[in-house]
């Protein structure tokens, strides 16, 4: 097991810059989810700390050694793909057997060790199958059980839940973490998806466009984003933002309602609001016209405009609410400390 | 049961089998009986054993083929990988130059084949220049081999490049990752990968090679491949049934290749589909 230290990593594709100088430091046995939009150069940093791209400026650190030049089978590295790349034309037993194979392990050895990993992800059963009689979750663990065996420094997996379908991939995700939290090893875990992102890191780097807009654990990252695009990706539905106007202790919107906030700063912003922060309250000050209610079962998406003014606005409230039984004004209140605050210029969190 | 409207069948199989009972079943049967119509009767299909001017133009046939076929294999899966893999300034105008040897006829390529190696060839200029002895090998079973090269490589690459364009490469990054060096790649991920499409155009090159005439007649009539064999007992020596039953014989090796290679790798398709 290995820490992992990425120095001002960049990239470019010709004349392309992918990323944009990368740091972060990765402890032993930590879980790190890098989380962001498709093509904001996941995958590219990934592949380079798996050796498979090479790097065009920066070092990776495994284990506290420079590996920018050694060969992905001298990194102590295992991969999980994406299409989970196993080899379609031997059993299950094989493909996880692979790697160990050409380390020239003793055969009893590796087999005992495929065994053993087989029995953690419950494909005892599945050993002489070939991949394509396999089902989606099926070849999912096979992957991962093909890192497992050869007892890696880092797992680096790239989106590996994407190609199940919803239920089995919240099933993977608890799998997966579980998994990890036995073996310990270091993990650097990619998604596009948030959720999976807050669910299974315990750190996250949220990167957009190929910068790591912020690094910190989910709820610090989702308690206080740093910058606007972190505020919008990371919570569902997207955090709304508004223009105002500060003086230091209070906002003023774009619309004119006054709101308390938290903040020493005056001067024009954006006003982050959560769609969960909106309160119903007969005597609150937000007043949102309804358009459309969006019912998701324990909850209820309302999608509104602020009263004088087209500004879109959409909240969240407990329970079922039938779009029928909607009233078509509903008042809000929210709490000073969630008001999230922004400069329009920088996109960087003021508060 | 199923319920089958047999008229209506029988109307639209109709084309299918007079063309099948005219062009096929009745030239093979005439020519399976004109083969044991001979003054040794049936036994005539034993000619192929027993005559061994017969049996050695059959093995050199067959050997012919044989290595023809694998080291067009060789030369064109290495070929066909680099040409998918690799991007270079006239990569289009090497590719289209690729299937030339297509066009050309059987007579062609022996012409071509002399031009190079035979009396006045090419290379026989160059080494004499060079050693002061002329290399000649154009008339012989080497230009041959040669000849047949020749047209077999780009039906080859062709069929590897298509399947070389489907190679997932994450079968390949992740057996890098796994700590595989090249060359366990090729072997273990590569091959197994594309080999229903080296077990067919194997099994096209190995037919073509058994059966190709054109270039044989134009080397020199000498060579002993069975085509020319069966040629030389038709024309020359009169023998119809020898032919005929010679006929039959080079027909049923091609075509039991054919079957294994199809039941082969119509196995590989479906084992790594
Ligand atoms: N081999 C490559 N050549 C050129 N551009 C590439 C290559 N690989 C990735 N890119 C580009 O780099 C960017 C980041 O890609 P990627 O890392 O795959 O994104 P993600 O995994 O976050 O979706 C994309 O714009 C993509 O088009
Ligand atoms: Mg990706």
């Amino acid at each position: 097991m290995a820490g992992l230290i990425i120095k001002d990593i960049q990239k470019s594709f010709g004349k392309t810059k992918v990323l944009h100088g990368i740091n972060m430091e990765i402890s032993d046995g930590e879980f790190i989810v890098i989380v962001g939009p498709s093509g904001c150069g996941k995958s590219t940093l990934l592949r380079m700390i798996a050796g498979l791209e090479n790097v065009t400026s920066g070092e990776i650190l495994i284990d506290n050694l420079n590996v920018n030049n050694k060969e992905p089978m001298d990194r102590n590295i295992a991969m999980v793909f994406q299409n989970y790349a196993l080899y379609p034309h031997m059993s299950v037993f094989k493909n996880m057997a692979y790697g160990l194979k050409i380390a020239g392990i003793p055969k009893l050895e590796i087999s005992e060790r495929v065994q053993e990993a087989a029995k953690m992800l419950e494909l005892g059963e599945l050993l002489e199958r070939k991949p394509r009689e396999l089902s989606g979750g099926q070849r999912q663990r096979v992957a991962m059980g093909r890192a497992i065996v050869r007892k890696p420094a880092v797992f680096l997996f790239d989106e590996p839940l994407s190609n199940l379908d919803a239920k089995l991939r919240i099933q993977m995700r608890l799998e997966i973490k579980s998994l990890q939290q036995r073996l310990g090893t270091t993990s650097l875990f990619v998604t596009h998806d948030q959720v999976e992102a807050m669910t299974l890191a315990d750190r996250m780097v949220v990167m957009n466009e190929g910068v790591a807009e912020q690094i910190g654990s989910p709820l610090d990252v989702f308690q206080k984003p740093e910058t606007i695009f972190s505020a919008q990706f990371i919570g569902s539905p997207a955090m709304n933002l508004i223009k105002g106007v500060t003086d230091g202790q209070s906002i003023k919107l774009e619309n004119g309602v006054l709101l308390k906030c938290v903040t020493n700063f005056s001067g024009e912003v954006l006003a982050g609001l959560r769609p969960e922060d909106l309160l119903p309250d007969k005597k609150g000050e937000i007043i949102i016209q309804i358009d459309m209610a969006e019912p998701i079962g324990a909850s209820t998406i309302l999608h509104g405009t602020l009263k004088n003014s087209d500004i879109k606005i959409v909240s969240m409230v407990q329970g079922l609410v039938d779009q029928k039984d909607m009233q078509k004004e509903m008042s809000f209140s929210i709490s000073p400390e969630v008001i999230h605050l922004f400069n329009r210029e920088s996109g960087k969190r003021i508060n | 049961m199923k319920y089958y409207d047999y008229p209506k069948l029988f109307v639209l199989a109709l084309p299918v089998a007079i063309f099948f009972v005219t062009f096929f079943i009745v030239p093979m049967v005439q020519l399976a009986i004109v083969g044991a119509s001979g003054d040794s009767g049936v036994s005539s299909y034993f000619t192929i054993v027993n005559t061994p001017r017969h049996f050695e133009s059959m093995l050199a046939t067959l050997l012919l083929s044989i290595a023809v076929t694998f080291t067009a294999l060789v030369i064109s899966t290495t070929a066909g990988l680099f040409l998918v893999r690799n991007i270079f300034p006239g990569k289009e105008i090497v590719l289209s130059i690729l299937t030339f040897p297509l066009a050309f006829p059987g007579v062609v390529i022996g012409f071509l084949i002399i031009m190079l190696a035979g009396r006045q060839g090419l290379i026989g200029l160059v080494t004499k220049a060079l050693l002061g002895e002329k290399t000649v090998f154009a008339y012989s079973m080497l230009g041959l081999f040669f000849g047949y090269l020749y047209f077999s490589i780009p039906r080859v690459i062709l069929t590897i490049m298509a399947a070389a364009e489907k190679l997932d490469k994450s079968l390949e990054e992740a057996a890098k990752s796994l700590g595989a060096p090249p060359f366990r790649i090729v072997i273990d991920i590569i091959i197994p990968a594309l080999k229903p499409g080296l077990i067919a155009s194997g099994a096209i090159c190995f037919a073509t090679s058994m059966g190709a005439f054109g270039t044989a007649f134009t080397l020199a009539t000498n060579i002993d491949v069975l085509p020319m064999t069966i040629y030389t007992e038709f024309t020359l020596n009169a023998n119809i049934a020898g032919a005929a039953s010679l006929s039959i014989v080079l027909g049923l090796v091609t075509w039991i290749a054919l079957f294994i290679s199809r039941s082969l790798s119509g196995q590989t398709i479906a084992v790594s589909g």
